[in-house]
C-alpha cells in the first residue's frame, strides 16, 4: 500500500480564544486512497484532538462532511487526496458563520428549510382502511432527482446570491418545496408559493448554475429554481389576465 | 460554553473564485451591449423619422472604426449569451414523455430552431431575398 505526505492548511476557529479565524498547517502521512476525511481523521487522532469538523457516514449519504476544500465547496469524504497537488486548503463551508474550526451554525438553513414546508400534504385527507397513496412511474419520475438532496449545504456556499443577500431562502430548500409540488400525492403548492415564489424566494436566483455544478448527488437545484419561476410567471399572469380561471 | 460565531463577509472577490463565476458575469456583462445595440436601433428609428438627410448621416457614423468596434464587440456578446442561456433551456423547460424526459439536445435544439426560422422572418420582411 503506497502513501504519501500531504500539506494539510486547516483553518481554525477557537471562539473561547481567538478574536477571528487563522490558519494552521499539518504534514499528514497518508494513503494513497485515503480522502480529505480520512487526513482530518488522521490528524484528530494523532497529531491535535482540539480540530473540529462534522461528519458521519463516511460515504456520500449523510451530507455532514461539507467544506472548502482549496476554495471549492466539497464533501469531505468524497475529495480524494490523490486528485490534489500540493497544499489542500480546508475551510468551513463558504457563507455559514463559523461556530469552531470547520463546523458551521446552520441554523438559518434549518429554519429556511421548514419555512418551505418539505413535507407531503395532501390534498385531501386519506383513512388509513383507504390504502395508501398510489403512484405510476412516471409520476415518480417527475420529481425523483429532486429527492436526492441530503442537505449538504454544499450549494449555499457556491451561491454568489446567498452569500450577498442571506435572506435569499436558496437552492436546496426551494429545490425540495419543488420536489414536493412536483409530487402527484400532494397539494400543498399554494402554501408553499407564499415563501419560495416571493422575493426572497425564486426570485433572488439569477441562474449563476453554481449549485447545480456543486451538487454531490446531481439533483441540479438550479434547474428547480427556473422551473418554479416559470410555474410563478404562469401563476401570475393567470390569475392578472384571467383571474375567472381562479377557483 | 460560550459561543461566538464568526461570519466571513463575501466580497466581490467571489467572481474569481472559480472560472465558472467568471463565465457568468459575461453572461451578464452582455446586456449592457444588447441593451446598448437597442438604443442605437432607437436611435436609428428617430433618425429614419427626421428625413432622408439624418438617415445618411446616421448610415455614415455606423460605418465609423469606433461604430464597427461597437458592432463585433456586441455581435460577440450576443452569441455568447444566446449560446450558453440555449444550454440552460433544458433545465427550465424539461419535457416528460411517459417515464423519461426528452434529451437536452432536443429542448436546446429547438430553441436554435425557432431562433433560425424568427431570423429568417425578419430577413423576408426586410426585403433581404
Amino acid at each position: 500500500m503506497t502513501g504519501r505526505r500531504v500539506e494539510l492548511e486547516v483553518l481554525r476557529y477557537h471562539p473561547e480564544t481567538d478574536a477571528a479565524p487563522r490558519f494552521q498547517r499539518y504534514s499528514v502521512d497518508c494513503r494513497e486512497e485515503w480522502v480529505v476525511l480520512d487526513a482530518l481523521n488522521h490528524v484528530k487522532e494523532t497529531l491535535d484532538p482540539t480540530l473540529s469538523y462534522r461528519w458521519s457516514c463516511h460515504m456520500a449519504v449523510c451530507g455532514s462532511c461539507g467544506m472548502m476544500i482549496n476554495g471549492e465547496p466539497r464533501l469531505a469524504c468524497k475529495s480524494f487526496l490523490r486528485d490534489y497537488q500540493g497544499v489542500i486548503r480546508v475551510e468551513p463551508l463558504a457563507h455559514f458563520p463559523i461556530e469552531r474550526d470547520l463546523v458551521t451554525v446552520i441554523d438559518d438553513f434549518m429554519a429556511k428549510l421548514k419555512r418551505v414546508k418539505p413535507y407531503l400534504i395532501p390534498a385531501q385527507a386519506r383513512a388509513l382502511e383507504q390504502g395508501e397513496y398510489r403512484q405510476t412511474p412516471a409520476e415518480l419520475k417527475r420529481y425523483k432527482q429532486f429527492t436526492l438532496c441530503m442537505n449538504c449545504m454544499l450549494c449555499y456556499a457556491a451561491c454568489p446570491e446567498y452569500g450577498l443577500i442571506p435572506k435569499f431562502i436558496g437552492p436546496a430548500a426551494i429545490s425540495l418545496a419543488h420536489r414536493y409540488n412536483q409530487d402527484s400525492r400532494d397539494g400543498g403548492r399554494a402554501a408553499r408559493q407564499e415563501e419560495i415564489a416571493a422575493a426572497e424566494g425564486v426570485w433572488e436566483c439569477s441562474f449563476t448554475g453554481a449549485c447545480s455544478e456543486v451538487c454531490p448527488e446531481h439533483v441540479d437545484p438550479a434547474a428547480a429554481l427556473q422551473q418554479v419561476k416559470i410555474k410563478s410567471t404562469v401563476d401570475w399572469y393567470l390569475a392578472h389576465l384571467m383571474p375567472w380561471l381562479k377557483k | 460554553m460560550s459561543r461566538k460565531p464568526y461570519l466571513r463577509e463575501e466580497t466581490m472577490r467571489w467572481v474569481f473564485r472559480h472560472p465558472r463565476y467568471l463565465r457568468y458575469m459575461a453572461r451578464e456583462f452582455s446586456c449592457f451591449f444588447i441593451g446598448g445595440y437597442g438604443l442605437l436601433m432607437v436611435w436609428g428609428l428617430k433618425r429614419l423619422s427626421e428625413g432622408p438627410a439624418a438617415w445618411r448621416s446616421f448610415l455614415e457614423v455606423l460605418q465609423s472604426p469606433a461604430s464597427i468596434a461597437f458592432h463585433v464587440l456586441a455581435l460577440g456578446f450576443a452569441l455568447y449569451h444566446s449560446v450558453t442561456w440555449f444550454k440552460l433551456t433544458p433545465k427550465a423547460l424539461p419535457v416528460q414523455v411517459g417515464g423519461e424526459f426528452l434529451p437536452d439536445g432536443i429542448i436546446s435544439g429547438a430553441h436554435y430552431a425557432v431562433w433560425a426560422a424568427l431570423s429568417l422572418a425578419v430577413l423576408i420582411l426586410a426585403g433581404a431575398f
